[in-house]
């Protein structure tokens, strides 16, 4: 359950102040598959960051399951994001002298996890995104969506119930873009908090709740009744 | 995050980075070991001066008939008398310290040596059989004084002299003329060279009785006393000097000095000047620290996209400041393990170059290299890894 109200975000630009988010006020409840577009410069990716409290608001309150995220100190909230969120980017951001499989451990070596158990984890895992033929690769010996396969698959092993995408299939080609999103609504449909940022309105359509952004502002957010 | 898994992670980064890290490394153990071989060095000196001391003799005290530091104030002087001789009776009355194990009188003089119709100038010791274990030479062959040849005429031959007088066949027993007495070659010395002052290998050493004559003199040059302790050379050195005034009506006009005093003047210096090579040394480890730290701060900026995203997987700022810290270890501690190593190995090509110098790296000098390498590689990555921990999230991921 994420409930923003107020949010604002302001850059300083030289010697100009750039209202990136000028008073967000959005509800999402849990299990919920939303799209964001809108214009580029309008505050997405800026929305997304606070949401997965990468950024925090300059001013507006946030409650992220019913409690003040915003308020939490730099290691709690380091804390959140390991357990509540998972992140997927344009770019992928796999660590390049990693293989996949010692990509997808990182977060489970950051939560302290005993050895024998990232193991079998980084198995299962690998098995469940259909990794394991690729495990001992690195990031530049795979395809696109090979890439992007193995950074939503770190981002889903410790189970946390929000992914955040911030343009996934922007950089990988069509046929792999299908695929990639065909595997975060299969995330979806078992439950967890889909949220897209998409300039594709193809994908954006297929959310069953469309948030359209301008100017830092939500311009429309409609939801379909079902799907 | 686990402190194995933080170690283990950036022994990975490093290991993958091999060129970067292979020269931080090596600039690392050349400063170590550099640190390690001149302090070998510099201790091989020191122990070579010393171990040449106590070739000599060790727990000696040396009388001297005179008080050489007050010359002006000796009051005998000043009343036109000369101080008194140093006597074998006094040498015998400093035997019965307890603390003596054992004492040889020492004459000293020039004289004629002439056998086998060869004739030349030698150095002549007069002494007792003790002279031998005091002053720690050995016999080639033949002995001096034993049991109830104390009074006779004896010679001991450098292994010099003896070779230039006698070219072959057995020299004990020769009949040889010194000045105008008569000696029979009873030994010969080990070929010992120059030894503090004059060359062993071309004295002869006569009983004390007979030098005593030789030279026409009553007094001795010198009192060589071997004590049975190290501990108890600074209260015998006392005690001589009490007896020795009593026994010159309360004068005192004998000069008494301890080896030790003079060789821990050359330890003192020695130690000194390794401590200073090992400075210098030191000084090449606080450069590598400067290379570390730059090489660090690089990687920092190369690596930001991937500190943002260790960020966004929920890893908090000591997370990544214990990880970037980590990689210094490891590049500091390989330094200073390598550099240990190389040092050890440069010490023994040193050894295996000039055998005579001990120069073994002292176990200090090659735990404060590898402390130093790794303090400074701590402290050089304090900056960078502290910059790392500090990056914004959203700017490092947007960073290529
Ligand atoms: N760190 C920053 N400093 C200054 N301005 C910033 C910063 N981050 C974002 N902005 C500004 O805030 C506004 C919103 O940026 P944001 O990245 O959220 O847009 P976006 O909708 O994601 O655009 P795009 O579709 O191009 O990704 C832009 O005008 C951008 O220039
Ligand atoms: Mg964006």
């Amino acid at each position: 359950m994420i409930y923003l109200s107020g949010i604002m975000r302001v850059f300083q630009m030289g010697d100009q102040m750039v209202h990136a988010l000028n008073g967000i006020n959005i509800e999402i409840a849990s299990g919920e598959y939303v799209s964001i577009m809108g214009p580029s410069g309008s505050g997405k990716s800026t929305l997304l960051n606070i949401i997965g409290l990468l950024d925090n608001p300059d001013s507006g309150q946030y409650e992220l399951d019913g409690s003040n995220v915003t308020a939490l100190s730099e290691v709690e909230q380091a804390h959140v994001r390991r357990k509540k969120i998972g992140f997927v980017f344009q770019s992928f951001h796999l660590v390049p002298r990693l293989t996949a499989a010692e990509n997808i451990e990182l977060p489970l070596i950051l939560e302290g996890i005993e050895p024998a158990r990232r193991k079998l984890l980084v198995e299962e895992t690998l098995l469940k995104f259909d990794l394991q033929d690729r495990s001992q690769h690195r990031p530049a010996e795979m395809s696109g969506g090979q890439r992007q396969r193995t950074a939503i698959a770190r981002a889903m092993i410790l189970q946390p119930p929000t992914i955040l995408a911030d343009e996934p299939t922007g950089n990988i080609d069509h046929r792999n873009g299908a695929e990639v999103i065909a595997l975060l609504e299969k995330l979806h449909q078992s439950g967890t908090t889909l949220i897209i940022v998409t300039h594709d309105r193809e994908l954006g359509a297929r959310a069953n709740r469309h948030i359209a952004m301008r100017d830092g502002e939500v311009v429309s957010d409609d939801k379909k009744a079902s799907r | 995050m686990k402190l194995r898994d933080t170690l283990f992670l950036s022994l990975k980064t490093i290991v993958s980075y091999k060129t970067r890290s292979l020269l931080i490394v090596l600039a690392m153990a050349l400063g170590v070991a550099a640190v390690v071989v001149l302090t070998a060095l510099g201790d091989g000196a020191r122990r070579y001066v010393t171990n040449k001391f106590s070739s000599i003799g060790t727990n000696l005290i040396v009388v001297i008939p005179g008080r050489a530091e007050t010359v002006g104030s000796f009051p005998g002087a000043a009343l036109g008398q000369t101080p008194r001789d140093l006597t074998l009776e006094d040498a015998e009355a400093l035997d019965r310290l307890p603390q003596v194990r054992r004492y040889a009188p020492l004459n000293i003089g020039v004289a004629e040596l002439a056998a086998a119709s060869r004739l030349r100038e030698v150095t002549v010791l007069g002494s007792t059989a003790e002279i031998l274990p005091v002053r720690h030479i050995e016999l080639a062959q033949g002995s001096f004084l034993d049991r109830g040849t104390a009074h006779g005429a004896q010679i001991l031959l450098g292994w010099k002299l003896a070779r230039e007088f006698f070219s072959q066949g057995n020299v004990i027993g020769k009949r040889v003329r010194l000045g105008d007495r008569r000696f029979l070659v009873s030994g010969v010395l080990k070929p010992q060279g120059e030894s503090m002052g004059y060359n062993t290998d071309e004295i002869v050493i006569i009983p004390i009785d007979h030098a005593q004559e030789l030279f026409n003199t009553s007094s001795l040059f010198r009192i060589l006393v071997e004590v049975r302790s190290r501990g108890e050379l600074t209260s015998t050195k006392e005690e001589i000097r009490k007896i020795l005034r009593k026994r010159h009506d309360n004068e005192d006009d004998i000069t008494v000095i301890t080896q030790d005093a003079v060789l821990a003047t050359f330890d003192r210096i020695l130690r000194a000047l390794t401590l200073g090579v090992a400075g210098i040394a030191a000084i090449s480890l606080a450069v590598a620290g400067i290379l570390v730290m730059n090489v660090m701060l690089v990687s920092v900026s190369q690596r930001t996209s991937e500190i943002g995203l260790l960020k966004a997987i929920g890893a908090p700022s000591a997370n990544i400041h214990h990880l970037f810290l980590a990689e210094a270890l490891w590049l500091s501690f390989s330094g200073g393990v390598l550099g240990f190593a190389l040092g050890q190995f440069g010490s023994l090509l040193l050894r295996f170059a000039y055998p005579q110098l001990p120069a073994w790296p002292p176990t200090w000098a090659s735990l404060a290299g590898i402390t130093i390498a790794f303090v400074t590689g701590l402290l050089a990555s304090l900056l960078p890894a502290a910059r790392a921990a500090r990056l914004n999230p959203v700017q490092a991921l947007n960073t290529k």
